[in-house]
């Protein structure tokens, strides 16, 4: 049987709004994935830490505290560190779509933003997911 | 005629034959009807929260009703259609925006900007690490200094903030509550370095730890702690601050965090008890802290809805306080709240459409009896508002004030078949959710039991499902839409310039100050927090006025109370 793919949803900073990031677990999860939500107030490294731990192919985080610019890229910064590059990284937030492309260039997989239908989101993270599963296995 | 005072207590009058024929001739036209398909028809029976509604509101949905016992006169128990006897006649609403952003030289342009344009009072946001009790240099502050807030580490920037600003003339609301104790010893001690005694200044600070732990999550310290420094506030402010509201007990957030109308009402109205209950087991008469406790509430765009929830807010609050508390000042009984609009309900889409949704629930709060209002900025939902839509939503205030002739007559939906039967199923449904937070033992252990945070969860997962399927519409969002408009507005950017400037002066700050008196007032402050029989405000005034910083004081605190987790699920 194949195990379900298996995604971190992460709260990162001083930031505490987490509704969309309980929202988005919620659909991950009715989709059919396993999702482990971090709570609030999770370093960059913690956060991959718990990817790596959790054998997770992706990574979701959740910024609308606007230090996106500061906090995304730690979290790439992480990953290159751990040599897990393969996780799918992904995040969403109030985000500037001139903020939202620059981190796209800086290793970021996409950025969702505020009234981005679920069914995209979810879309999104199967398929990306699904593809680092049969690269990684 | 005389049929109306067949039941002359009562709202709904005794139908007459003729408006029995004219109801039935109504209900018969139902079976030939076509309700409306397409987008949003989903959702014609239920309001924006899940309240079910009905096509039409009659007599029959009042009839329950009593003149005297539910609606009674404004200015009079139970306050059902406002506080004042003649509210805005005699005093239009404070007209307050929130801001803060930067550094405090920052907003401090920005408020004698403000203060020129007509606002009357002013509103101070505080960035992420000011809240959670970091000072701009620690290491948890990367990222976030001057961001969502103006960044305040020490008495320094808080004389600053208020440079040039008469404080004793102005009121001023300060939305900070882990640390909110510490804001307040910092505004007392700016205002005596002027000259300006603590017993004439006004305002507001926020306070509600509880709807923290509920909502917002910026919290430091454990519940149980923590509610014993808010006695000690509202014990210094009855004292020292006669003018001064200790909490603004607040259900913005709990409803920003995806809550219902009802879960909103009613989980701020049971942390209002939650205080009233914290003054008196602390041994305070509840009519010597109660008036001093005001509400803040948020305004949605389920316009109706809006208008009953402050309705019903009031009426439970006088009837809670009167009958179960005891209070016998009537200012006790008075539900007193300022309002936002929502946040949540903003789009990034077609952000202009902004204007309109705010105008809506800005005359929602009004109808409601507001005392106070922030509009939101149309570009809030992007990132902090540039000067030219602060204006814009300060001049919509304006337009509803002294053009719409909204505010000439007091409570003027009142007595509306619809306004009245849905303000009543509100506070019903309300009563319900005290009842179940009783069952847990009370607030705290309610949220100790994760309920509201998972009642908040589960509703905006519903909410966010009925977009998804279109059964609710959101302009520009899932309807309508037009995707090559986004950002294209100015936007405001806190640059990386703001937290080396800040963390820099904090560590300058440091070096210039007397680190002894810093060391003997924290010392003190610690013994203070141990021992229950003192006071804490005291102590953190003297601690301020060394020039302590935020992050030094919260830490001093921490190492007796600690700091609270939580239990994190979705």
């Amino acid at each position: 049987m194949i195990r379900p793919l298996r995604v971190i949803v992460a709260k990162a900073g001083l930031d505490g709004h987490d509704r969309g990031a309980k929202v988005i677990a919620r659909a991950l999860r009715d989709a059919g994935m396993e999702v482990i939500y971090t709570g609030l107030f999770q370093t960059p490294e913690q956060i991959v830490q718990t990817a790596i731990q959790e054998d997770a192919d992706g990574i979701g985080l959740s910024i609308l505290s606007g230090a996106h610019m500061t906090l995304f890229p730690l979290v790439v910064e992480q990953l290159r560190a751990q040599g897990a590059e393969d996780i799918v990284f992904f995040g969403g937030g109030t985000i500037p779509p001139e903020d939202a492309e620059e981190l796209k260039r800086r290793g970021v997989r996409e950025i969702f933003t505020p009234g981005a239908p679920l069914s995209q989101i979810v879309e999104f993270v199967q398929r990306e997911c699904g593809k680092r599963r049969q690269l990684v296995g | 005629m005389a049929k109306m005072i067949d039941r002359p207590s009562g709202l709904g009058a005794q139908p007459t034959a003729e408006f029995e024929q004219q109801r039935e001739r109504w209900e018969s036209a139902g079976a030939f009807r076509k309700p409306r398909k397409g987008p949003g028809s989903g959702a014609l029976d239920r309001t924006i929260s899940d309240l079910p509604l009905k096509a039409l509101y009659g007599p029959e949905d009042v009839a329950h009703l009593d003149l005297a016992r539910d609606l009674g006169y404004p200015g009079q128990y139970p306050y059902s259609r406002g506080i004042h006897p003649y509210m805005y006649r005699d005093r239009l609403w404070t007209m307050r925006q929130f801001a803060g952003f930067g550094n405090a030289r920052q907003t401090n342009e920005r408020y004698h900007f403000l203060l020129a344009q007509g606002q009357h009072g002013l509103s101070v946001a505080f960035d992420m690490p000011t809240l959670m009790g970091y000072d701009s240099d620690a290491p948890q502050a990367r990222g976030e200094v001057g961001k969502c807030g103006v960044a305040i580490d020490s008495l320094a920037d808080m004389e600053t903030l208020f440079d040039g600003i008469d404080m004793g003339d102005i009121t001023t609301s300060m939305t900070i509550n882990g640390p909110a104790c510490i804001a307040l010893a910092q505004y007392v001690a700016a205002a005596e370095k002027k000259g300006i005694p603590r017993k004439i200044l006004g305002g507001t600070v926020q306070a509600d730890i509880l709807k923290e732990y509920i909502a917002q999550k910026e919290w430091i310290f454990p519940p149980r702690p923590h509610m014993r420094i808010l006695a000690d506030m509202m014990r210094f402010c009855r004292d020292e601050m006669p003018r001064w509201n200790s909490i603004s007990v607040s259900g913005y957030h709990i409803r920003e965090a995806g809550s219902t109308a009802v879960q909103e009402l009613a989980f701020t109205l049971a942390d209002g008890f939650a205080y009233v209950e914290a003054g008196v087991n602390a041994g305070m008469d509840v009519d010597s802290f109660a008036p001093r406790l005001s509400f803040f509430f948020n305004a949605h765009i389920d316009f109706f809805e809006e208008i009953c929830k402050y309705r019903a807010a009031r009426r439970i609050w006088a009837r809670h306080l009167k009958e179960k508390y005891g209070a016998k000042d009537p200012r006790s009984w008075q539900l007193r709240f300022h309002t936002q609009t929502a946040g949540c309900s903003a789009t990034a889409q077609q952000p202009e459409n902004n204007i309109v949704r705010v105008a809506y629930e800005a005359l929602a709060a009004v109808l409601g009896g507001t005392q106070s209002l922030h509009t939101n900025s149309m570009d809030e939902v992007l990132a902090l508002p540039t000067e030219r839509s602060v204006e814009i939503a300060l001049r919509t205030q304006q337009v509803l004030a002294y053009e719409t002739n909204a505010t000439n007559v007091v409570d003027p939906l009142g007595g509306s078949y619809f306004v009245e039967a849905l303000t009543d199923e509100m506070e019903r449904q309300a009563e319900e959710y005290f009842a179940q937070i009783e069952e847990y033992g009370g607030v705290i252990e309610a949220i100790e039991a994760g309920f509201f945070q998972r009642e908040i969860a589960d509703a905006s997962y519903r909410y966010q499902r009925s977009l998804e399927t279109k059964d609710r519409i959101i302009v520009g969002v899932n309807a309508f839409e037009r995707p090559e408009d986004r950002g294209e507005i100015e936007l405001l950017k806190i640059g990386e310039e703001i937290e080396r400037g800040q963390a820099q002066s904090v560590a300058e700050l440091r070096n210039r100050r007397d680190a002894g008196t810093v060391g003997r007032t924290l010392e003190r402050l610690q013994r203070a927090c141990k021992d229950p029989a003192d006071n804490v405000m005291p102590h953190l005034i003297a601690s301020v006025n060394a020039y302590a910083t935020e992050g030094e004081i919260v830490q001093a605190m921490v190492e007796v109370y600690g700091r609270y987790t939580e239990r994190a699920a979705f």
